[in-house]
């Protein structure tokens, strides 16, 4: 019967061709819009460590003055001092922790003459690397004992390692940092997480990662500055480490719920310990969770999502249209159905044969659609938005899209397949 | 024009007429609610900056040894002055639109902290010797600042420049003092105060701070003498030279700075970057807009066409009983006329409602009353050229259609 079914429908789309392809077309471009934008939804509001992200949480606190402070109103801010950092840090409250400030760090190339360039770098402690689940290619993470020395080591990306050292085993080599000498103890594999959660300046949260980590205390040392530095009162910036200024982020991982509150206990007890010796003044505090502190900082742009919004209403009008013209098709073939249903067929085989030739139709349109929205990605690519490079459909998003390719033509072929069924046969005889 | 008639009809084709209904007002809906974003976008990147953007040139130098800034600031400005066509050169701690902020919260009364409510963000521009002549500010009051000023003016230990003057543009001193004259009042930040000596017009911030205008235009200038925060050298020449001021700006910085990296461009192209985003996103919006227009249009091609072939026989019995080809014609554009008018009507109710949603949820402005009556006649106009053809059609059936059998 489906066979039969299907003859039928592509006798009846290829009686019309123009009307055929409009259909598809629309539906086509509704899909392609609706995928392009989606695929880049997708892509902004991922997960950057499946897996990770729901044991990662980030300390918040406000070191603010009292002045304008109203309890319940503000929020704990976005970046701890240097002095709550390493006390947060040296107390060990959770199962691993890892300090993080970002930074830009002059690299001089190796051959003699090669012009240095600046490379995004982060500033951060021992657990970071095996925490984040950062895979290497040669060597390793340093250690804590590292950390405490301020040792100038480094582990470098993958890519840098192309760059400067033809991609061969750097362990041990030389790399030269703000005008110091640092030894290579690790060379990472591909690690990009997309949005670069722990990069707190969140402006550059995508692409192709940072080039060098390297400890904390070392990074200091040779005059790396962080990125964003907010202070709240006059301050010494060549000594941030003792300035009211706040420029740290601190990553904890905390296995269970049970740990979770744990720490948030320990967190709100720092808070009160603090307030009673007099350097705090505000009890707001907060821990949330990876994806929900990518949610807090808005990573995903508004216009995103108002591109999305915009194509959906666009295809809400593609599908309208399509039932239209549908309508149509099926209407004029009213005497046809007369026919076929005197010459027995059920309503429900009516029904079956237009929803076929509304399936063809959303098939269509999705393998056309798919054509459109990898165009629409390839523009997106061209873009200059840093997230551009990463627009891309995958299995998942190819799937979705025939799926909601069919969902809308049968959602279309819906009304068209029961007004057909509908025809009273007699009529349509008669007058023939 | 009888509409009667026209209304009798579409009560037989409900469903159909009520579809091109939809779909025009699920259209104008769309196009009203995009083209006001197109248009606060596009507003966005032709945001007035009262400097010479189209002559400037502007060189980044990172990484140079801090300690030496104050000796070699003065050697490298001497030798961009020696770039053929250049007629200013200076240096300054970051230029509008570049995306380098350096932000402080100012207030107007000494006991007042940075963290109270009541201060006001603005950006901080460190301007070397001669930088208000190199970026072409436009003075509205007061005087700029002297040679004095630039020399006794150092970086502290702090973000703050160590100095007693400061110009504001225009939409800072409204912030700070409105409906005064901002000349000789003084701002405060902690323990530093900075008495106003200059009023500039409005010039943009390197990035936005905060939502709305003042997020991207409060600004205030300082003096300062050569420091290593220094590191924008802005030069100012033909628009027609800029291109090659600003390669050889890098090349020559470049040469006596080994160690740092130095990088050069144009103005515009800093402004080009720096919207590049809002940019694309107009271009999008513009794409579906035109293509939603054209698949509204074919629908209701298609629609009336089938309209059209369905009543071939009435249209036959009206042209033998004596309409003549205008009054089918009328007869296909009233109904259009009508139908679109159903939708518009429908889809300004949703362009509103549309738009309250995304006030509600997004940094959005509540749109003009204009917009609507505009998107509606847009779509009516779009409605009687798209069924324009199938009238034409309908008007060519002869009268003898009414004696042959349907």
């Amino acid at each position: 019967m489906f066979g039969y079914y299907l003859q039928l429908a592509l006798r009846s789309l290829g009686r019309n061709r123009v009307l055929t392809t409009l259909m598809v077309l629309a539906l086509a471009l509704g899909i392609g819009a609706c995928i392009t934008t989606l695929a880049v939804l997708r892509l902004l509001s991922g997960d950057p460590l499946p897996g990770r992200s729901a044991q990662l949480y980030y300390p918040q606190i406000d070191p603010y003055p009292k002045d304008g402070y109203v309890p319940g109103e503000s929020k704990p801010q976005e970046n701890l001092t240097w002095v709550d950092a390493n006390e947060l840090f040296a107390a060990h409250r959770a199962q691993r922790q890892a300090l993080v400030a970002l930074g830009s760090a002059k690299i001089q190339p190796r051959d003699a003459g090669g012009r240095p360039f600046f490379g995004d770098a982060v500033m951060t402690t021992a657990e970071f690397l095996p925490m984040v689940g950062a895979p290497f290619r040669y060597g390793g993470a340093w250690s804590a004992a590292d950390d405490a020395a301020g040792a100038r080591v480094v582990v470098i990306a993958g890519f840098l390692n192309q760059k400067l050292f033809g991609g061969a085993n750097s362990v041990g080599r030389t790399l030269r940092l703000n005008g110091h000498d640092f030894r290579v103890v690790g060379v990472l594999d591909r690690f990009s997480p997309q949005p670069r959660f722990y990069a707190i300046n969140l402006g550059r949260s995508y692409g192709d990662g940072d080039g060098v980590f390297l400890p904390l205390r070392a990074g200091r040392a040779v005059k790396l500055d962080p990125y964003s530095v907010s202070c709240w009162e006059a301050a010494d910036i060549e000594h941030l480490e003792t300035a009211p200024c706040m420029w740290l982020g601190l990553w904890v991982e905390l296995p269970d719920a049970a740990a979770v509150a744990n720490y948030k206990r320990f967190l709100d007890g720092y808070v009160r310990e603090q307030i009673a010796r007099g350097r705090f003044h505000r009890t707001d505090t907060a821990l949330p969770d990876l994806m929900q502190w990518l949610r807090d900082e808005n990573v995903v742009p508004d216009d995103a999502r108002l591109q999305a919004g915009l194509a959906f209403g666009f295809l809400l009008i593609c599908v309208t249209n399509t039932i239209g013209l549908l309508l149509a098709k099926c209407l004029r073939r009213s005497r046809e159905i007369g026919v076929r249903r005197a010459l027995g067929a059920t309503r429900g085989a009516i029904f079956g044969q237009f929803m076929v030739e509304a399936a063809i139709v959303g098939l269509a349109g999705g393998l056309l659609g798919l054509v459109f929205a990898e165009l629409g990605l390839w523009g997106i690519r061209h873009q200059p938005a840093e997230y551009a490079e990463l627009a891309r459909l995958d299995l998942s998003m190819f799937v979705f899209t025939f799926i909601v390719a069919l969902l809308s033509a049968l959602v279309a072929g819906l009304l068209p397949a029961w007004r057909a069924c509908a025809v009273a046969p007699a009529p349509q005889l008669k007058s023939a | 024009m009888e509409i009667r008639p026209i209304l009798a009809s579409l009560r037989k084709h409900r469903i159909p007429a009520l579809l091109i209904v939809l779909e025009i007002a699920l259209a104008c809906a769309v196009l009203c609610n995009a083209v006001f974003l197109i248009g606060a976008r596009a507003g966005e990147i032709a945001l007035p900056n009262a400097i010479d953007e189209q002559g400037l040139s502007v060189v980044t130098l990172t990484g140079a040894d801090p300690d030496r800034a104050a000796s070699e600031i003065p050697r490298n400005l001497d030798a961009l002055r020696r770039i053929r066509g250049v007629r200013e050169v200076a240096v300054l701690n970051t230029v509008p639109l570049s995306g380098n902020g350096w932000n402080s919260n100012f207030t107007t009364r000494p006991d007042m902290k940075p963290t109270d409510k009541g201060s006001i963000n603005s950006n901080v521009y460190l301007m070397g010797e001669g930088a208000g002549r190199a970026l072409g500010l436009r003075l509205t009051q007061g005087r700029m600042f002297t040679g004095e000023d630039y020399a006794s003016a150092s970086m502290g230990s702090s973000f703050m420049p160590e100095t007693h003057v400061a110009i504001v543009n225009q939409r800072l001193a409204e912030r700070l003092w409105p409906g005064q004259s901002p000349l000789g009042r003084k701002m405060y930040v902690n323990q530093y105060w900075y008495q106003v000596v200059g009023v500039v017009a409005n010039v943009l911030r390197p990035k936005q701070a905060g939502a709305g205008l003042p997020g991207i235009y409060d600004a205030a200038f300082f003096p300062m003498q050569p420091t290593a925060e220094l590191s924008y050298y802005v030069l100012r020449g033909a628009p027609a030279d800029r291109e090659r001021i600003a390669r050889q700006a890098e090349d020559a910085l470049s040469g006596l700075e080994p160690a740092a990296v130095a990088e050069g461009k144009t103005f515009v192209d800093i402004r080009g970057d720096y919207f590049s985003g809002a940019a694309s996103m107009v271009w999008m919006l513009v794409l579906v807009c035109v293509v939603m227009l054209a698949v509204t249009a074919f629908g209701i091609v298609g629609l009336t066409s089938f309209w059209v072939a369905q009543r071939r026989r009435q249209i036959g019995i009206r042209r033998a009983v004596g309409a003549r080809r205008g009054h089918i014609l009328s007869y296909f554009r009233t109904e259009n006329f009508l139908l679109s008018g159903a939708g518009v009507l429908l889809g300004m109710l949703l362009a509103f409602g549309i738009n309250l949603y995304l006030m509600q949820h997004y940094e959005m402005a509540r749109m003009p009353w204009y917009y609507l009556p505009a998107g509606a006649i847009t779509l009516w106009l779009l409605g009687q050229v798209a069924v324009f053809g199938p009238a034409h059609r309908a008007a060519a059936v002869p009268p003898v259609e009414a004696t042959r059998s349907a």
